[in-house]
């Protein structure tokens, strides 16, 4: 069916494609392994003397690791949060029906969808008023805002797969609801839990806005750290590429560990 | 499946509305509490009505502001829907290869936004960027997206198909896994051409992914902040200023309180309207002909 | 209409076989006669639907050949064999009319759209489709989709032989026998070889001139549906066909007497000339074994463990030593639990050696 012709032309498109997906990125780590001199006196396709001392700066200086230590912490908090409260909710939403379910549902997704500018202020003043501003939790519980809809969506598509026969058939074993849920129910949708948090954790990561207004000193995500180096004067391009190279290692390794899911993932099962 | 009616279910759900409600109803109501008043500085406020609805309905700005988003939008799906149609059809259907390239593409989607925004910043300076310099000196352009609005614009628009391009590919990627094969095999009988096969088979089997995708990315690409941020700050200019740059500069750089609470409410009201066009039309498409039903019956017994 | 011929066809899904476990589709050698109805009957896993898509040609077989009236075909892909294929769950052209997907595969081959109308008419009209032909084809019940699916394949004049692979699986109970109906109805016009595989026998039975039943990858026996039962040339045959299926006793020889648990079993004497080993088994059905309240020459003492009444006859299981053996009775005859007697008629007695029959 498909010609070998046409099998090459993908070929080379899709490694096209790859090559122009990876520039930017070999271009950032690029910078990391040079100088800020070197940087700035001329453009050069690979570094001419790689140096490790942007990356030493950022191991060795707390304002900068304490960024990253900062932001694993609250995304961490945040998808074990997320995925504990919406496994009852997606059963609920997954095997009964109760007044007001539809418009329940309806309205979770639209927090998914909330823009994120509305909610600065407001939450800037609410953190502020409980006295949450600047900690992990807050960062935690603000993202939740969208996640936890997207963690009950996706959950309660992976539930809806397992026939209710298994619910029944446990009840009459003998199980009661919550031996059922946690020794029968959970290894059933294991990959549905894995294919959640790796979104929970994908959307908080990389969410800045929230991060960098609820948060000042001792929270601080990575990414108001680089920014704080953006303006300052005379820009360290050297550190500032390290740090971003550094950011994309948590999430490349979380896509290597659910990367048989991935796709099966995005489908949601809902489709 | 049959569900079974049984009200108690609430408690399963009470964590999460609970949880939801504090992040989205609590503070929305401090939005809407602004957006009627007129705040000089602490404790000095004016209830003013609608006034500052009426005044952001008529702002020119908020206008431009709302027409560019519009566009980038439209420009963002005319090229990512294709592009990531396309790139799925490419992809290896199983293996280690196939691990492999998604693993890859899905690379740029988990790399913070800001992380995105500062990438495109050097790559697209003439001085210190693979890419500036490469239209500049190679190619024998004029290019600065610090100077000129088109160049700022183009610039965020292939960041952005730089940046979420995967997630529409992943999307499609994983509806094309879901045909099955059964198909290929009687288009294969029916001596169908590869264009017929993308055309009859795989196009209308990836409808409701692509609804998604679609959906999704209208929605995000409409509300874009950190990227374009990071590049250009909503310069040269305007040619930029997005919406929710627009709305935080409002807020957070001017301390207009009320205006930009009642645009918040404005644009959240939006987007709202759109999120339920989005959920009805997801749910019709679900329920309606064949389309989907089919693939469920193709798991073979 | 095609005569096809299998020779040395073997297929593996291994990219490098070393064994016979690593073969899906053992060695074999068949010919299915032109306008034959067959039916492929055998158990999930049994190498069927790797049969079907060996000829249909949508696998290449690891070796062998295959022939059409005497052309070779192997290298040929599915196409350009003449042959259409109807799968498990319908498989149609979802955004296109019932029309369209009928003239979907005479427009790929370039036939004229006056000859395409007529001929689609004509399928149309044998299916019963003809009021529908202007529907989208995706809103129709699964039987209707069924047949569209059929009607691909007759459309083309020129189709050899159609293929069927588990066609009935999603159709409601009810609607089965109409298609099947409709089925023998097609092979008795046109007279086309149909190869129809299930794990049904009472569909395979029923629908087939010619059975094939596989198991574990081989043709254990081809024949008519009345020789397999009566004759079963290989104990899983004489298991899966009939309900219930064939008695099957382990049994060991000695001084030339068949034993079973100790129990001598009256064996015809040509059989028990021929056998040369030692892994024996003692075949009847529970149609033809006897059951007796009294003891007699030639029967055999069991206890009766159970006795089911299933309206017209009943199902007497009982114990021979270790092992379990029914027969079936007519209604009629007064059964006890308890010690009874079975007879076994030697000619409907068999005798199988390594599985085979002796």
């Amino acid at each position: 069916m498909i010609s070998q012709r046409s099998r090459w032309i993908s070929r080379v498109l899709l490694i096209l494609y790859f090559v122009l997906l990876m520039l930017p990125i070999y271009w950032m780590f690029n910078m990391s392994l040079k100088t800020n001199e070197e940087i700035l006196s001329g453009l050069t396709l690979w570094p001419q003397n790689p140096t490790l001392a942007n990356y030493q700066t950022i191991f060795t200086d707390p304002s900068w690791y304490s960024g990253y230590i900062n932001s694993i912490t609250y995304t961490v908090m945040n998808t074990v949060m997320s995925v504990v409260i919406a496994l009852p909710a997606a059963y609920a939403f997954s095997r009964y029906s109760f007044m007001g379910d539809n418009h329940l549902f309806f309205w979770l997704l639209t927090n998914r969808m909330a823009p994120a500018a509305v909610f600065l202020l407001p939450f800037f003043q609410l953190y502020q008023n409980i006295g949450l501003y600047d900690t992990h939790l807050a960062v935690a519980l603000a993202h939740m805002l969208f996640n936890v809809p997207l963690a009950v969506w996706i959950l309660e598509g992976f539930m809806s797969g397992i026939p209710k026969e298994i619910d029944e058939t446990a009840a009459i074993d003998g199980y009661s609801f919550p031996r059922f849920f946690f020794r029968v129910f959970i290894p059933l949708i294991r990959s549905g839990i894995g294919v959640t948090a790796f979104f929970c954790f994908m959307f908080s990561w990389v969410e800045l806005l929230l991060a960098r207004t609820l948060t000042s000193v001792n929270a601080k995500p990575i990414a108001a750290t680089m920014t704080r180096t953006v303006s300052a004067s005379g820009i360290d391009w050297g550190l500032l590429a390290a740090a971003g190279i550094l950011t994309i290692i948590p999430g490349a390794l979380v896509i290597y560990f659910v990367r048989n899911y991935i796709a099966k993932g995005f489908a949601l099962g809902r489709v | 499946m049959q569900k079974t009616k049984n009200n108690r279910a609430w408690w399963l759900v009470l964590p999460v509305v609970l949880s939801v409600s504090f992040s989205a109803i609590i503070p929305l109501m401090t939005v809407v509490n602004y957006s009627v008043q007129d705040i000089f500085g602490p404790g000095q406020r004016v209830f003013v009505g609608n006034e500052w609805f009426i005044d952001t309905i008529r702002d020119t700005d908020l206008h431009a502001a709302f027409f560019r988003n519009l566009l980038f939008s439209f420009e963002v799906l005319l090229i990512e829907i294709p592009l990531g149609v396309l790139i799925a059809l490419a992809l290896p259907p199983k293996g280690w290869k196939a691990s492999l390239c998604l693993v890859l593409i899905a690379l740029p989607l988990l790399i913070p936004w800001n992380v995105v925004g500062t990438m495109w910043q050097i790559f697209g300076r003439a001085d210190i960027g693979l890419g500036g310099y490469v239209i500049n000196e190679v190619l024998g352009f004029d290019y600065n997206y610090t100077l000129d609005a088109n160049d700022a614009w183009y610039t965020i628009l292939v960041m952005d198909v730089w940046h979420w391009t995967p997630l529409v590919a992943l999307l499609a990627y994983a509806g094309l896994r879901a045909i099955p094969d059964a198909y290929y095999q009687a288009a294969r009988i029916d001596a169908a051409s590869p264009w017929a096969v993308f055309r009859y088979i795989q196009l209308p089997k990836l409808r409701g992914v692509l609804l998604i995708a679609l959906l999704l990315r209208f929605m995000d690409s409409f509300m874009i902040y950190t990227e374009p941020f990071v590049v250009t700050g909503g310069g040269p200019g305007n040619a930029t200023t997005f919406l929710s740059i627009f709305l935080s500069k409002l807020a957070v750089g001017q301390f207009d309180l009320g205006p930009a609470a009642a645009f918040s409410l404005i644009y959240f009201l939006f987007i709202q309207f759109f999120c339920y066009i989005f959920f009805t039309i997801i749910n019709n498409t679900g329920n309606g002909a064949g389309g989907s039903g089919d693939n469920r019956q193709g798991e073979a017994s | 209409m095609a005569e096809i011929q299998l020779q040395g066809i073997a297929h593996s899904y291994e990219p490098n076989p070393q064994s016979d476990a690593d073969y899906a589709v053992q060695p074999l050698d068949m010919t299915w006669e032109d306008g034959g109805a067959y039916a492929l009957l055998g158990p999930s896993g049994c190498g069927k639907t790797s049969m079907l898509n060996i000829i249909s040609g949508l696998i290449t077989p690891t070796n062998g050949r295959i022939l059409f009236d005497g052309a070779d075909v192997t290298a040929l892909p599915p196409e350009r064999r003449n042959i259409a294929q109807v799968f498990q769950f319908p498989v149609l052209y979802d955004t296109m009319s019932v029309f369209d997907n009928l003239a979907f595969p005479l427009r790929n081959r370039g036939m004229a759209e006056s000859d395409v109308k007529k001929r689609v008419a004509v399928v149309a009209d044998q299916l019963e489709l003809t009021a529908d032909l202007k529907k989208r084809a995706a809103g129709l019940s699964a039987d209707a989709k069924q047949k569209i699916s059929l009607g691909r394949g007759l459309v083309r004049s020129d189709v050899a032989a159609i293929l069927f692979d588990e066609p009935l699986t999603v159709i409601d109970p009810h609607m089965k026998w109409q298609l099947r109906s409709k089925l023998k109805q097609i092979h008795q016009e046109f007279q086309l070889t149909l190869i129809y595989v299930t794990h049904d026998q009472t569909e395979a039975l029923t629908f087939a001139d010619q059975v094939v039943v596989m198991h574990e990858g081989s043709v254990v026996q081809v024949g008519t549906p009345q020789a397999l039962f009566e004759d079963p040339a290989h104990t899983f045959v004489g298991y899966f066909i009939g309900s219930p299926g064939m008695n099957l006793l382990p049994a060991t020889i000695t001084n030339g007497t068949i034993l079973v648990d100790a129990t001598a079993i009256p064996i015809s004497s040509q059989l028990i000339q021929k056998v040369s080993g030692q892994a024996l088994t003692v075949g009847i059905r529970p149609e033809f074994v006897g059951y007796r309240s009294s003891a007699e020459p030639n029967a055999v003492a069991v206890q009766v463990d159970r006795i089911e009444d299933l309206g017209n006859f009943k199902i007497v299981t009982a114990s021979l030593g270790a092992q379990t053996l029914k027969a079936k009775v007519s209604e009629d005859q007064p059964v006890s639990m308890g010690a009874g007697w079975f007879v076994f008629p030697p000619d409907q007695t068999k005798l199988y050696q390594d599985n085979k029959a002796l």
